[in-house]
C-alpha cells in the first residue's frame, strides 16, 4: 500500500535570495526512484519538511516539464519556514507530494489568459506561466498583471521582464507604495484591469494572491463580462496532511488541499469573505 | 434470516463466546466501569462487564447507578466511541533518523492486532462506517487506520434502553444495528439473541452450536428495540440541511452559544466521527532522531485555523460555527452523509451541556432571536420610547 | 537540517532563582537520563541548586524560576536579562507571579505583623509580579511545577536553532486523548481543565481529581474579546449547576495563577456576589 505520509529527502541544489526574507530553493530528490516518479502539474504543492521541526505546504514554482529539479519560493514567516531559511545549499529537506489540483492549463488552450497576482501570491502561478510560454503558440494573448505593496516586494524581476518580450504578451506591474526608482504603474492590481483589453468571451483568468485582492478583483472582471466559470483562484488555508484527512484546510464544503488549492470561482464564491470560513 | 445466522445464547453462556474469541486469538475489549463511567478495556471474563450498572446521561452530566438486575449491557455508552481503535489518539507515523546523506524516514505502521469489541452500539457502528469512508475510501487511503481496522471484530449490542441524550432514531442510525457488525446481541432477560452480520460472524456463530432462535424471542427482541426507539424524545431535524445551515452564517444565535461554549474540544474528542488531527515532531536533544506523531486535534484549538501570522477562526463563535456547520452541513457535501450519528456524546460530555439538538432549531428559526440579540432589541425599543 | 556541522561551542546555560519553592529547578534535576544528555548538549555554567560552580555570564540560555517580590530582585532580574541571549521563565511564579501573588489582594504589612517577631527586618514589596513585568521574556514555560518534557522540548528546539513552541490548548484535549473519564461531567467536580493550558499531561484528572489550573489559562495570558478561555461560562456552571457558592468559585480562579489576567478578572467578578 502506498503510504501518503512517507517523506522523501531532497537536497538543496541552489538557494536563491529573492528578498530579505524570501528565498527560492531548487531541490533534487535524493532517491533516484522517487525522482523518476515525481510528476506534478502547475499549481500543485508539496509538503516541505525540516528534520525535527515539521512540515509546511508550499506551492511548486518550477516548470512541470523539469520535475527532476523542483523549486519552491518560501518566505520565512512561521516556525518551519524560518527553519528552512536557515538551510544552505547542500542541506537536505524532505518532500511529500505533489498534492492538490493545479491550474486548468488544458482548458485554457486556445484561449487568452489573464494572470492576476499580488505579492508573493505570484509564486503558485509561476509554474503555469512557464508552462504556457513553453507552448506559446497554443495560447491566445497573455496578460500578466502583478501588484506589490512596495518595489521591495517584487520578486522574479528579471522573469517578468523576459515574459514581456513574448509576442502578444503584456506584463503590467504596479506598486501601492512606490519609491522614486519605480517606473511602472502606481496603485493596486485591480486598477490595472482598466489598462488592458480583455475579450470576455474567450479569456480565462488565473488569480493568486491575498484573498481580499481576489474578492475585490473578481466582481470587476465579471462586470467586464468574464463569466465566473472562467475565473480560477489559488486559495490558502492551514494544511497539515495534504491529503484531505487532517481537517484544517476546509473552506465551506471543500478541503483546499485536495479539492484545491486552485478552485473555480463559482464553486467558492459563497464562501469567500465569510468570517471564520 | 436463515438459522445459521442467528441463535440463542443463554446469558449464563456468554463466557463461551468470549472463550471462543480468545481461542481464535482475539483480545476482547468491552465496557468496564471506571471513575464513574465506562471505558473500553480488556475483558477476561463476563464478570468484568458492567453487570447491573446503568448510565444516566443529560447535558453536561453523566452518572452510573447500580441496580439489582443482572443486565450485562445496561450501560448504553461512555465517552469513548470506537474511534480510538482505528484512528488512534496518538499514532506515530514515521521514525526519522539523521544520516550522512540527510535522513531516512521509516513508516511505523501499527501491527494489526486482532481485537474483538463487545458492546458497540448502533451509533458506534454508524460512526465507524463514516470513519471508514474518510480514512479508507477517499482520495487517499490511510495505511495506519487500515492496519488497525483490519483486525477488528465487532460485536454490537442492540439498544433496548434510550438515554435522554440519544437521538439515533432521527439520524436513522439506530437503535438496531443494521450493518457494520460481525455479531449483534440483543439482551432479553436471561437470554441473548445473537445474529451474524458478516462471514466471520457466521463462522464464529456456527462454532458456538447454539439453539436456534425461537420466533418468540426474535419478536420480543424486536419489540424491545422498537420500544427503545419510541422512547426517544430528542431529535434532530436535518431535512433542510446542508443548505439551511449555510444560510444562517450571521444568525445571532452563534453569539449566544459562543457565550456558553468553552472551546475546550470535548465535543470533538468524544464524537465518533470527528477526524481532525495534527502532527507533532519530537526530536531528541542531539537532533539525531525524531518521531513524526499524529495526534487528535480539534477545530476548537487556536492552531486549527492558523495561517502565516493570522487566525482564520480566532473567536469561540468562529470555532463553534465551524464545528456545527461542518458536522451537520458541509459533511454531507464532503462525504454524502451527516457527520452526526445521534449518539448524544457531545451533549453529555460538554462540561456546560451545550446541546446541538437545541442549537440547530434555534439557528434555523428566523423568528426566534437569541436572548442577547433580543435584549439588545428590547433596549433599542426602550430607548426609542424614552 | 544542516550537514554534519563542525563541532561548535555548546550553548551556555544558567539557572536563576527568584521568589519560588525550587520545585521547577528540581524538575530539571528530575530529568534523570535526559539530564546527562542535557549536560552534553549544553554547558551548564550556573545552577546553584545543582552545582557550586557559578560562572559569570554572558549566557546563551537563562532559565528563570520565581517571581519578583523584593526591591533587590527587581534589580537583579535586570542584570540577568543583560547577561542572557535567551531568557526563559520556568513555572507559574516566574510566568504569572505564582501563589505568592495572593498577597496582591492582601495587606502585606498585616501579614508581616502576624508572622514575624521583628517585622521591620522584612524587606518585601507589596506585590508578587511575573518576570515579564520587569524585563523582556523570550519564552514562558507554565506550570507548578513545569513539566520536564516541555522544558526538554524547548531546549531541544533552541539548541537546534528552531523557534520553540508548546501547545496552548485546553487540558481537556490531552485528557481525552489519554482516555480519562471527565471528572467534571461524571463526578460534578469543579475542574478547571476546560480553561487551563495543557502541558501537565492531564495528571490530576488521571487521578480522579479536578484540575486547579496550575498551567494557567489556555491560549495565553491575555484574553481578547470572544476568545478562549471562557472562564465566565465555566464559573457560571460551577455556581449554577455544581452548586459552588461565590467564594468557592472565586477561589477556583484565585490560586496558583490567580494574578494572570483571565483568571484574575474572573475571580474579581465573584468578589461581590453573594
Amino acid at each position: 500500500m502506498v503510504n501518503p505520509y512517507t517523506i522523501h529527502p531532497a537536497t538543496i541544489v541552489q538557494k536563491i535570495q529573492e528578498a530579505e526574507d524570501i528565498n527560492t530553493y531548487r531541490l533534487q530528490l535524493v532517491d533516484e526512484q522517487a525522482r523518476e516518479h515525481f510528476r506534478f502539474k502547475a499549481g500543485q504543492f508539496n509538503m516541505v519538511y525540516v528534520f525535527g521541526v515539521g512540515e509546511v505546504a508550499i506551492s511548486i514554482v518550477s516548470d512541470p516539464d523539469e520535475p527532476e529539479l523542483l523549486a519552491h519560493t518560501i518566505r520565512a514567516v512561521g516556525r518551519v519556514t524560518k527553519a528552512i531559511a536557515g538551510l544552505q545549499q547542500g542541506d537536505v529537506l524532505g518532500i511529500r507530494g505533489p498534492f492538490g489540483q493545479g491550474w486548468p492549463l488544458e482548458e485554457a488552450r486556445g484561449r487568452n489568459v489573464v494572470i492576476v497576482t499580488g505579492g508573493l501570491g505570484c509564486a503558485p502561478v509561476v509554474a503555469a506561466i512557464e508552462y504556457i510560454f513553453k507552448r506559446r503558440e497554443q495560447y491566445g494573448s497573455i496578460k500578466i498583471l502583478h501588484g506589490v505593496k512596495t518595489p521591495h516586494d517584487l520578486l522574479y524581476r528579471e522573469r517578468f521582464k523576459s515574459w514581456g518580450r513574448f509576442p502578444d504578451t503584456e506584463v503590467l506591474l504596479t506598486s501601492g507604495q512606490p519609491d522614486k526608482a519605480w517606473h511602472y504603474h502606481i496603485g493596486v492590481v485591480t486598477e490595472l484591469f482598466e489598462r488592458v483589453t480583455i475579450d470576455p468571451g474567450n479569456s480565462i483568468v488565473l488569480m493568486c494572491g491575498p484573498e481580499i485582492m481576489m474578492r475585490l478583483g473578481v466582481p470587476i472582471l465579471m462586470r467586464r463580462g468574464i463569466p465566473e466559470t472562467a475565473i480560477y483562484l489559488s486559495l490558502e488555508r492551514h494544511m497539515e496532511c495534504g491529503i484531505g484527512l487532517c481537517g484544517h484546510c476546509q473552506m465551506g464544503p471543500y478541503f483546499l488541499c485536495k479539492d484545491g488549492p486552485v478552485m473555480r470561482y463559482d464553486r467558492v464564491a459563497q464562501w469567500l469573505g465569510r468570517t471564520g470560513v | 434470516m436463515t438459522s445459521d445466522m442467528h441463535g440463542i445464547l443463554p446469558k449464563s453462556s456468554l463466557q463461551r463466546l468470549l472463550d471462543v474469541l480468545s481461542v481464535r486469538g482475539y483480545r476482547i475489549v468491552g465496557p468496564m466501569v471506571r471513575d464513574g463511567s465506562v471505558v473500553w478495556d480488556t475483558v477476561r471474563s463476563v464478570s468484568d462487564l458492567p453487570i447491573g450498572w446503568r448510565d444516566q446521561q443529560e447535558p453536561g452530566r453523566y452518572r452510573l447507578e447500580q441496580t439489582d438486575s443482572q443486565e450485562v449491557f445496561g450501560v448504553v455508552h461512555g465517552a469513548q466511541s470506537l474511534k480510538q481503535f482505528v484512528f488512534a489518539p496518538r499514532e506515530p507515523l514515521l521514525q526519522i533518523e539523521r544520516r550522512k546523506e540527510g535522513f531516512t524516514a521509516r513508516p511505523t505502521l501499527p501491527q494489526s492486532e486482532k481485537v474483538a469489541i463487545i458492546g458497540a452500539r448502533a451509533c458506534d457502528l454508524a460512526g465507524l462506517t463514516i470513519q471508514d469512508r474518510i480514512f479508507l475510501n477517499d482520495a487517499y487511503r490511510d495505511p495506519y487506520y487500515a492496519s488497525r481496522r483490519e483486525g477488528l471484530f465487532v460485536i454490537a449490542v442492540n439498544c433496548t434502553r434510550a438515554l435522554s441524550t440519544c437521538f439515533c432514531v432521527s439520524m436513522e442510525t439506530g437503535p438496531r444495528a443494521r450493518s457494520g457488525f460481525d455479531l449483534a446481541l440483543t439482551e432479553v432477560d436471561n437470554q441473548l439473541l445473537i445474529e451474524a452480520g458478516s462471514e466471520a460472524g457466521r463462522d464464529l456463530l456456527s462454532n458456538l452450536s447454539l439453539s436456534t432462535s425461537s420466533e418468540q424471542l426474535s419478536v420480543e427482541a424486536a419489540t424491545r428495540i422498537e420500544a427503545c426507539a419510541q422512547s426517544q424524545v430528542r431529535r434532530l431535524d436535518h431535512s433542510r440541511l446542508p443548505q439551511a445551515l449555510y444560510e444562517v452564517h450571521e444568525h445571532p444565535r452563534w453569539d449566544e452559544v459562543a457565550g456558553r461554549c468553552l472551546a475546550c474540544t470535548n465535543c470533538t474528542m468524544v464524537c465518533p466521527t470527528c477526524f481532525c488531527h495534527t502532527v507533532e515532531e519530537t526530536p531528541d536533544l542531539s537532533h539525531q532522531q525524531t518521531t513524526h506523531v499524529r495526534l487528535w486535534d480539534s477545530c476548537f484549538t487556536q492552531e486549527h485555523g492558523y495561517i502565516h501570522g493570522k487566525n482564520i477562526r480566532p473567536t469561540i463563535k468562529d470555532r463553534y460555527r465551524m464545528w456545527l456547520t461542518h458536522k451537520l452541513a458541509s459533511w454531507i457535501d464532503q462525504f454524502g452523509t451527516s457527520g452526526c450519528v445521534g449518539c448524544g456524546r457531545c451533549i453529555t460530555w460538554c462540561p456546560v451541556g451545550i446541546d446541538l439538538t437545541e442549537e440547530l432549531p434555534a439557528l434555523l428559526s428566523p423568528g426566534i432571536q437569541s436572548s442577547t440579540a433580543k435584549r439588545q432589541a428590547d433596549g433599542n425599543s426602550r430607548r426609542v420610547e424614552g | 537540517m544542516s550537514k554534519l556541522e563542525a563541532p561548535r561551542k555548546r550553548p551556555r546555560l544558567a539557572v536563576f532563582k527568584f521568589a519560588s519553592c525550587d520545585g521547577c529547578q528540581l524538575s530539571i534535576l528530575n530529568l534523570e537520563d535526559d539530564l546527562l544528555a542535557l549536560g552534553q548538549a549544553l554547558d551548564i555554567v550556573y545552577f546553584p541548586e545543582a552545582s557550586s560552580a557559578m560562572n559569570p555570564g554572558p549566557y546563551d540560555i537563562a532559565l528563570v524560576e520565581g517571581s519578583i517580590t523584593t526591591d533587590e530582585d527587581a534589580h537583579r532580574i535586570l542584570t540577568v536579562r543583560q547577561q542572557a541571549k535567551v531568557l526563559i521563565t520556568i513555572g507559574a511564579c516566574a510566568t504569572t507571579g505564582g501563589i505568592q501573588a495572593l498577597r496582591n489582594w492582601a495587606d502585606i504589612e498585616a501579614f508581616k505583623q502576624a508572622v514575624y517577631p521583628r517585622p521591620d527586618y522584612i524587606q518585601s514589596l507589596s506585590t508578587s509580579t511575573p518576570i515579564s513585568e520587569h524585563v523582556h521574556v523570550d519564552f514562558e514555560l507554565w506550570g507548578c511545577p513545569i513539566e520536564k518534557g516541555q522544558l526538554l522540548r524547548v531546549i531541544t528546539d533552541l539548541v537546534g536553532g528552531v523557534q520553540p513552541r508548546v501547545p496552548a490548548d485546553s487540558v481537556c484535549l490531552e485528557c481525552k486523548r489519554q482516555g480519562h473519564v471527565c471528572v467534571l461531567v461524571a463526578k460534578g467536580l469543579p475542574c478547571l481543565g476546560p480553561v487551563t493550558r495543557t502541558g501537565c499531561g492531564a495528571i490530576c484528572p488521571a487521578m480522579g481529581r479536578d484540575c486547579y489550573g496550575c498551567f494557567g489559562p489556555s491560549e495565553g495570558a491575555r484574553k481578547g474579546p470572544g476568545l478562549p478561555p471562557n472562564t465566565t461560562s465555566l464559573a457560571r456552571h460551577f455556581h449554577d449547576e455544581l452548586q459552588l457558592i461565590p467564594v468557592e468559585v472565586l477561589r477556583r480562579f484565585r490560586g496558583i495563577n490567580g494574578a494572570v489576567e483571565p483568571f484574575r478578572n474572573e475571580s474579581r467578578v465573584w468578589e461581590n456576589k453573594r
